[in-house]
């Protein structure tokens, strides 16, 4: 059931064929999609989509954005969210001081000439949004946690994000040449408003399969050994099950399985679980439980 | 684009998901359609991605969304062709099955099961298939033993995760009856309406879950809730109080800022005003039939605690003790915070029923200070006095002193009033709120936390 391409305007050749081949490519640079990660990412590319991927702290949200960047050898270009970003730091902004010079230099000219030079692009300061759909060449956008921006720039991504168009008074409205591929991340501390989801592909990541994220370990600390792995991921699996405050998340699991390596552990055993469950669990109440749960006493 | 059944199949799934109140639009639809083009029919679980993907808004929805995509686009139609197994050689190899941890495998089980062990009926319109029967018969959870050995076995002690194998066995196990149900779910919509099943036997989100009606599990599932809710509503108020301030001109900021265009102020800024933090007194109903209730709403707003000066709280039966250090952050586990608030503190006199009057009384005399004109005051319960007397006089001499005070109720509005609820009553005095779920609650506390 094959159709025609789905995209009308804004053509931007497609990345991947088949959800087969986002798995592949994506491995080759080092991240181990599940196979609802690839599906997700084959349907943003097909249907010309934002990704909105929401998930615990710690599971490769903004890993996935730069291995998507490294597959299409596309620019990375990143907004990081936070309380007070605003348009002047999202969007664009005159470089004022440099205008000031400009006006201060020119000190003969009519203010007609003046006023044409010192709105061009030489005096702009483009940010993240207004730089990811200027230019020809291939870029991914990621906005990292959109939820620590303020209900006012949502309202802002919302026309970038559908019409990928941005206006400037003085300019006028620059419009894509090129779709980039955008990925927002969320760690759900605010609801995202409905209009902006809907204009989003949603994706939730959370913790990986046993086997999967056995394959994680092992090509991120390849020197460990194999039942070690096997016996790392089994452990971080059943804190998860526990009821604790954080449970370890992917990039927790590595971090213990990179200070097993260092500390020379071939297996598990009281001792080296004990010493270092600091690695994986951040409250000492967590520390305590888990230790009770697995028997070995904690200090 | 997309053969004619898939799309009549397609929007009769988004009309059952908006029967559980998820907001779906016509656009949705149209990007599940083109979803549908792109990835084919050809892999079910990449078509359950592909849907979720652009159907759904947000993390809850997807346990709505699974147990209907498997009613509306089923794994297979009838039963498996093998034989009718007999139990003890199902049971074998469902062992060998859990051993292995191969989920595969335990589907084609679960479908086995299902259809040796789970038809009831035999007159057409009576018969049914049911799960519960299936795993009555099957005993899945008495494998345990023989499940363990069998991967002992195979390879070996492993060590130190060799403590974890009794855990991981009865969660595979609870994948296996969580399978069987999946399966007998589809048996039957193989004989009934599809749209009617979809609405009635999939649970809803837990958020939508009446406290009154939820069971063990539900609330361990919403207690899970609390802390994201907690904040969601924490950056809420935050956000009130920084709108609200509003005043006179922070000279210096307002200066530094003008730096950018040249020495014009062109943005004034405000100074910002000390956060007045308001205090919080709760009276929670802790008898048996409210206190998955109160519960929930003492740990959010336990959870809330920073964003207060002050939080007591007391609860009651048909006396009433302050409760306020079982709470304590990071201390409380909140599993057994009813057992522990039953067995630590003073809620009973000479009876269990809970007593109203009896207990606002005691509070109105004993903490009378708690409450001053800074403090607003929450009552959760239903307001069943038992037919003692309900004695407005101490609820009125509360209302009197606090800034503020809520009573939020977790029965319908309908009920209010019916056989011994003195909620009409106490609803003249003070401001009274439909309460059910946690949804509700959210919404309330939101509208009605002082800022």
């Amino acid at each position: 059931m094959s159709s025609g391409p789905i995209r009308a305007e804004l053509e931007a050749p497609l990345l991947f064929t088949s959800v087969d081949d986002v798995s592949a490519r994506l491995a080759a640079t080092g991240y181990l999609a599940s196979p609802a990660v690839a599906t997700t990412v084959f349907l943003a590319d097909r249907l010309g989509k934002p990704l909105l991927v929401e998930g615990p702290a710690g599971v490769g949200k903004t890993e996935l954005a730069k291995a998507v960047a490294e597959v299409a050898d596309a620019r990375l270009v990143r907004l990081q969210c936070y309380e007070g970003v605003d348009e002047s730091r999202a969007l664009y902004e005159w470089n004022h001081a440099k205008q000031l010079l400009r006006i201060s230099a020119g000190r003969d000219e009519t203010w007609d000439e003046t006023r044409t030079d010192i709105f061009s692009e030489e005096f702009l300061l483009t940010r993240p949004l207004l730089t990811a759909i200027r230019g020809d060449d291939p870029k991914v956008l990621l906005i990292d946690e959109t939820d620590k921006a303020d209900v006012e720039v949502e309202g802002l991504l919302l026309e970038v994000l559908s019409d990928f168009q941005v206006t400037v008074p003085e300019l006028g409205t620059i419009t894509a040449t090129r779709r980039p591929f955008v990925v927002l991340t969320s760690n759900a501390s605010r609801e995202l408003s409905e209009a902006l989801r809907r204009r989003c592909l949603f994706l939730h990541i959370g913790f990986p399969e046993e086997e999967l994220e056995r394959r994680i370990v092992r090509l991120k600390v390849p020197g460990l050994d194999e039942a070690l792995a096997g016996s790392v991921v089994r452990v971080v699996g059943a804190m998860r099950a526990m009821d604790l405050r954080k449970v370890p998340s992917v990039a927790e699991t590595i971090d213990w399985a990179r200070t097993l390596l260092a500390l020379g552990a071939d297996t598990l055993g009281e001792t080296v679980v004990r010493d270092t469950l600091g690695v994986l669990l951040k409250h000492q109440d967590d520390v305590l439980k888990a230790a009770a749960k697995l028997d070995v006493d904690a200090v | 684009m997309t053969a004619p059944g898939v799309a009549e199949r397609l929007t009769s799934l988004v009309g059952a998901l908006r029967a559980h109140g998820m907001r779906i639009g016509t656009g949705e639809t149209v990007d599940a359609a083109q979803a549908v083009a792109a990835l084919g029919l050809a892999d079910r679980e990449l078509l359950r991605e592909g849907l979720a993907a652009t159907l759904l808004h947000g993390t809850v929805q997807r346990q709505v969304f699974d147990p209907v995509f498997d009613l509306y686009f089923p794994r297979g139609v009838g039963g498996p062709e093998t034989e009718p197994a007999d139990r003890e050689d199902l049971r074998e190899r469902l062992s060998a099955a859990l051993a292995a941890g191969d989920v595969v495998m335990m589907g084609q089980l679960a479908a086995e099961a299902v259809d040796g062990f789970g038809g009831y009926g035999t007159s057409p319109g009576s018969e049914g298939w049911s799960s519960h029967q299936t795993l009555d018969r099957l005993r899945p959870q008495t494998l345990l033993a023989r499940v363990r050995e069998n991967v002992r076995a195979r390879n070996g002690s492993s060590g130190f995760a060799d403590r974890l194998l009794d855990d991981e066995i009865r969660r595979r196990i609870e994948t296996f009856r969580r399978q069987v149900a999946v399966e007998a779910r589809r048996r039957i919509a193989e004989q009934r309406d599809r749209d009617e099943l979809a609405r009635r036997a999939v649970a809803t989100t837990p958020d939508r879950v009446d406290f009154l009606y939820a069971g063990k599990l539900q609330l361990a599932e919403l207690r899970r809730t609390v802390q994201p809710l907690a904040r969601k509503l924490a950056t809420r108020l935050a956000a009130r109080r920084r709108r609200a301030s509003r005043g006179s001109i922070d000279l210096r900021r307002t200066l530094r800022g003008s730096l950018s265009t040249g020495g014009v102020p062109m943005k004034p800024v405000l100074r910002r005003r000390r956060p007045m933090r308001p205090e919080l007194v709760l009276l929670c109903d802790v008898s048996g039939s409210v206190s998955g209730f109160s519960d929930f709403t003492m740990l959010l707003v336990q959870a809330l605690h920073d964003q207060f000066s002050k939080v007591r709280v007391f609860a009651f039966v048909n006396r009433l003790d302050e409760v306020t250090r079982l709470l304590d952050h990071g201390a409380a586990d909140p599993e057994g915070l009813g057992a522990r608030i039953r067995a630590e503190a003073t809620l009973t006199g000479w009876h269990g029923s809970s007593d109203y009057g009896v207990a606002l009384g005691e509070f109105a005399e004993r903490y009378g200070d708690a409450v001053g004109p800074r403090t607003t005051v929450f009552v959760l319960g239903d307001a069943r006095t038992n037919m003692s007397d309900p004695n407005l006089t101490s609820v009125r001499q509360v209302a009197e002193r606090a800034r503020r005070v809520y009573w939020l109720n977790p029965e319908p509005h309908a009920q209010w009033g019916t056989g011994d609820s003195a909620a009409p009553e106490y609803a003249e005095l003070v401001e009274m709120h439909e309460c059910r779920n946690a949804r509700q609650l959210g919404a309330l506390v939101a509208r009605l936390l002082p800022v």
